[in-house]
């Protein structure tokens, strides 16, 4: 029993980095409709950046939020300039660019920063909290902050202008013009508040996990598990499933033979394709009612 | 004359053209082997392995819109199928393909019928799930007598038949020639039918080809099988040209390549499989003459530029050209 | 002259390779109703669309007096020019409380807003029922009327309507236009309404134009259309 609930507080720490990167999916699945798989990679590369001023001699938070203004700002310019000459073409299409993005993001971190891993600090401390070394301060620190940006992004689409207008632009943009919403900014918005979020996830990883170009792959999956068992529409639904991810994880590699570090991430993804057989929206998600 | 020609090229239904057009790649592709290195031969056999995977992908995900990310599995269990077969088993290596073939459409039916649940971003993730998994099931260790865990397993090429004065490069060049073109010609009759037509009616609007009596859980679960059965023969034969089978071989990257090959040659077009595979095997070596630390960067710009100058891939260009020189030559 | 409050001139549109519009010329006037006719596949919607620069045409449209040709539609909304259009263009996630808020997104008086949402009751007492369903659960009808709703959230000038009787059982179709009359009356607002109904249309409007394959066959005030049996018979089919 002592050892169920320690897997499962382990469990919940990593998890705490799942739902972070969790959150971002979700929210450029808000501003978008679709699932963006360079997501990781433009974390990772914020999480660069910050590396890289914190190196300068930059003190931590001011390298923090220099990082979430530039996050924000690359990721309005890359919806801008990059995505928006293919607006009108197919799903097809702004998947594989989003594949080219992938490609070139992660080859630009790898020429600039090379590959050999780095460590990043963090503001929280590392000493373990609850004795045993299952979760640490910056553990918890990490889950506190995700839940923060949680209500932060529960409050801004629910009770402001702006971001209903913005849910107006992702739902239906024609009907968004036609109130008068200026679409192409709403969704450069969008890709910016993703970046920003992302850029956090990433800073929040990466002292776990060490920093190097490829950190975020499978990060990146564990967080796609996530969203989707929580439901791709609620944002509070991928925090849950991120947690779930990791303390499911956590509980197969201690319990179920043959599942070591090989299958951990088979497990994860067994999940989303249980969830969603079952309850094709998500846990959490709403679903959709269509008349025909 | 020159018109009808045109015409007959352009139209979707006139088999002439592509008659015309199956000639022609005959034509340019019979005397190859002779003409170029030993390796470009190799390479050349790999484009058309490819070209047969991407074509898999293209009927399920161009032809009846189910968005599949996890092709490189069934790629995967086509070529340990045929390396099972050959190294434990002693089977023919012609004789794999077949086998492979079915063995992946019963898979890519049974993977199907779940899936059929699942639109769009929910069905991606689930192939997405799959692609990464498969890598590592091939690693269990239960499985190693049957899968040489990581180190998989060598295949020998085989010789060619009847005593042909060709080498084993050039003999499964003209093996998988054969294959591809009985392949495509399938695909192409496929499509034409009215199964066909019933994948393109699922494809633009579910309900109403519900609604005229598409029988919409057998029809898309059939081409999940076709679909996997066409890029596990693909597979069968890769594994037999590459001479070796491992699981890293088969991760999601692959599965991504496939992708970006369908994307390149054209959603919706069988010929285009042909251009996908090309860049899929080509461009990425480009890159790297062009760069050796930024490969990758180079390669999606590439990409980037071809999918702003050619959103309906080589195929839809070509398509456009063609177009365009018969309205010309009509005036 | 009093000047008119939308005017088009020579108004061309292409889907593709094929001329859809062919030169079309219309004025709509302040405070009144106008409406668009013609069979199905005649460019109706094509010419609404132009209006609100959704459609890329050659010619000049002028609102006010200003040049809105070649504008995004999301600037020519602002300008005062409401669209409700075909298949209502509802968000149906959103709920219906949301819709109607959407509708005045643009707008700077938060207090106002509140009132305008009272008002939208009083015209369609349904919507108030269902304020906190999601859109996409309401009847075709009650879409319909949440469209209009929201249209006019946007305290428009000019509020464009494609085919606001489509799918809509009779008696509803009834009720929606003695609603568009009370509109156009109590809260002067101009509108301009393309149909296929010729007859519900007539009924309604001032002024009408007729369309056909493109183009304009007839213009004229809607009385006279509609008490001429020869043009009733050979355009309009009644």
């Amino acid at each position: 029993m002592e050892l169920f609930l320690h897997q499962v507080l382990a469990g919940i720490a990593t998890g705490g980095i799942y739902a972070c990167m969790a959150l971002a999916i979700v929210m450029i699945y808000q501003a978008i409709d679709h699932l963006n798989f360079a997501q990781g990679e433009m974390a990772m590369f914020s999480t660069f950046i910050a590396w890289q001023l914190i190196q300068w001699g930059v003190p931590y938070w001011a390298a923090f939020f220099v990082t979430l203004a530039l996050s924000f700002a690359g990721g309005y310019l890359i919806e801008r300039v990059i995505m928006k000459p293919i607006q009108n073409a197919p799903i097809l299409s702004h998947v594989a660019l989003f594949i080219a993005l992938f490609a070139v993001i992660n080859s630009l971190a790898g020429f600039i920063w090379e590959y050999q891993i780095k460590t990043f600090p963090t503001p929280f401390g590392t000493h373990p909290l609850f004795g045993v070394g299952l979760m640490s301060a910056h553990d918890a620190g990490m889950i506190g902050v995700t839940v923060a940006m949680l209500v932060f992004l529960y409050l801004f689409f629910r009770y402001t202008r702006i971001g209903l207008a913005m849910r107006a632009a992702a739902a239906n943009p024609e009907s968004a013009r036609l109130v008068g919403i200026r679409v192409g900014w709403m969704l450069a918005l969008g890709w910016g508040m993703a970046a920003a979020i992302g850029a956090v996830a990433g800073m929040l990883i990466a002292p776990v996990v060490f920093l190097e170009p490829n950190m975020m792959a499978s990060i990146l999956l564990y967080g796609f598990a996530g969203a989707v068992v929580g439901g791709l529409t609620s944002p509070g639904g991928a925090v849950i499933g991120g947690v779930l991810v990791g303390v499911i994880e956590n509980l197969a590699g201690t319990f179920i033979p043959y599942v070591g570090r090989e299958l951990k991430l088979s497990i994860a993804l067994a999940l989303i394709v249980f969830v969603l057989t079952v309850k094709p929206s998500g846990l959490f998600g709403r679903s959709v009612v269509h008349r025909v | 004359m020159k018109q009808a020609l045109l015409a007959s090229l352009t139209s979707a239904r006139a088999p002439y053209g592509r008659w015309l057009g199956f000639a022609l790649v005959l034509l340019i592709a019979l005397p190859l082997p002779f003409l170029v290195k030993n390796f470009f031969v190799f390479q050349l056999t790999l484009a058309m392995v490819y070209a047969i995977a991407i074509l898999g992908l293209n009927l399920l995900t161009g032809f009846n819109g189910q968005f599949s990310l996890g092709h490189s599995a069934f790629y995967a269990i086509g070529a340990y199928t045929a390396a099972i077969l050959m190294d434990q088993y002693g089977v023919a290596y012609y004789w794999t393909l077949p086998i492979a073939g079915v063995v992946c459409f019963v898979a890519g039916f049974l993977f199907g019928l779940p899936a059929l649940r699942l639109e769009g971003v929910y069905l991606a993730l689930a192939t997405f799930a799959l692609a990464v998994a498969m890598p590592q099931i091939l690693k269990l260790s239960p499985l190693e007598p049957w899968t040489g865990g990581v180190q998989g397993i060598v295949i020998i090429k085989p010789n060619a038949p009847f005593g042909l004065r060709l080498n084993p490069d050039q003999w499964l060049y003209y093996f998988t020639l054969a294959v591809a073109l009985v392949l495509f010609f399938c695909a192409y009759n496929l499509v034409a039918s009215r199964t066909g037509r019933a994948m393109k009616a699922i494809r633009d609007n579910p309900i109403a080809a519900n609604a005229m009596g598409v029988n919409l859980s057998l029809c898309k679960s059939l081409t999940f099988g076709v679909s996997a059965f066409y890029t596990g023969v693909a597979g069968a034969l890769g594994g037999i040209v590459v001479q070796f089978v491992a699981p890293d071989s088969f991760t999601f990257g692959l599965s991504v390549a496939l992708f970006v090959g369908l994307v390149v040659g054209g959603v919706g077009s069988i010929a285009g499989a042909l251009f996908g595979a090309w860049f899929v095997l080509f461009v990425p070596n480009i890159a790297e003459h062009v760069s050796k630390g930024l490969a990758g960067a180079v390669y999606g710009i590439m990409l980037i530029l071809l999918i702003y100058l050619m959103p309906s891939g080589f195929a839809g260009l070509l398509r456009l050209v063609l177009v365009r020189f018969a309205s010309a030559s009509r005036r | 002259m009093s000047p008119m409050l939308l005017e088009a001139k020579n108004i061309k549109a292409h889907y593709g390779a094929t001329q859809v519009l062919h030169g079309l010329d219309l004025a709509i006037a302040e405070g009144g109703i106008t409406t668009l006719l013609g069979a199905n596949g005649a460019g109706k919607t094509t010419m609404l669309r132009s209006v609100c620069g959704m459609v890329r045409t050659s010619g000049e449209i002028r609102f006010r007096g200003r040049e809105i040709s070649g504008k995004a539609t999301e600037d020519i909304v602002r300008l005062g020019i409401a669209h409700v259009p075909e298949g209502r263009g509802t968000f149906v996630r959103l709920t219906v409380e949301e819709n109607l808020h959407l509708g005045a997104i643009t707008r700077g008086d938060k207090h106002e807003v509140a009132a305008d949402v009272e008002r939208v009751f009083g015209y369609f007492p349904r919507l108030r029922e269902r304020y906190r369903q999601q859109a996409g659960t309401l009847s075709g009808g009650e879409q319909q009327m949440l469209a209009i709703g929201r249209a006019l959230m946007l305290r428009p000038q000019l509020m464009l309507l494609d085919e606001p009787s489509f799918g809509l059982a009779p008696l509803i179709v009834q009720e929606v236009f003695e609603i568009l009359k009370r509109l156009n009356e109590r809260e002067k607002v101009s509108l301009f309404l393309v149909e296929q109904n010729a007859a519900l249309a007539l009924d309604l409007a001032d002024h009408a134009y007729l369309l056909e394959t493109g183009r304009l066959v007839m213009a004229g005030p809607a009385r006279e259309i509609r008490e001429d049996e020869n043009i009733r018979r050979a355009y309009l089919g009644y």
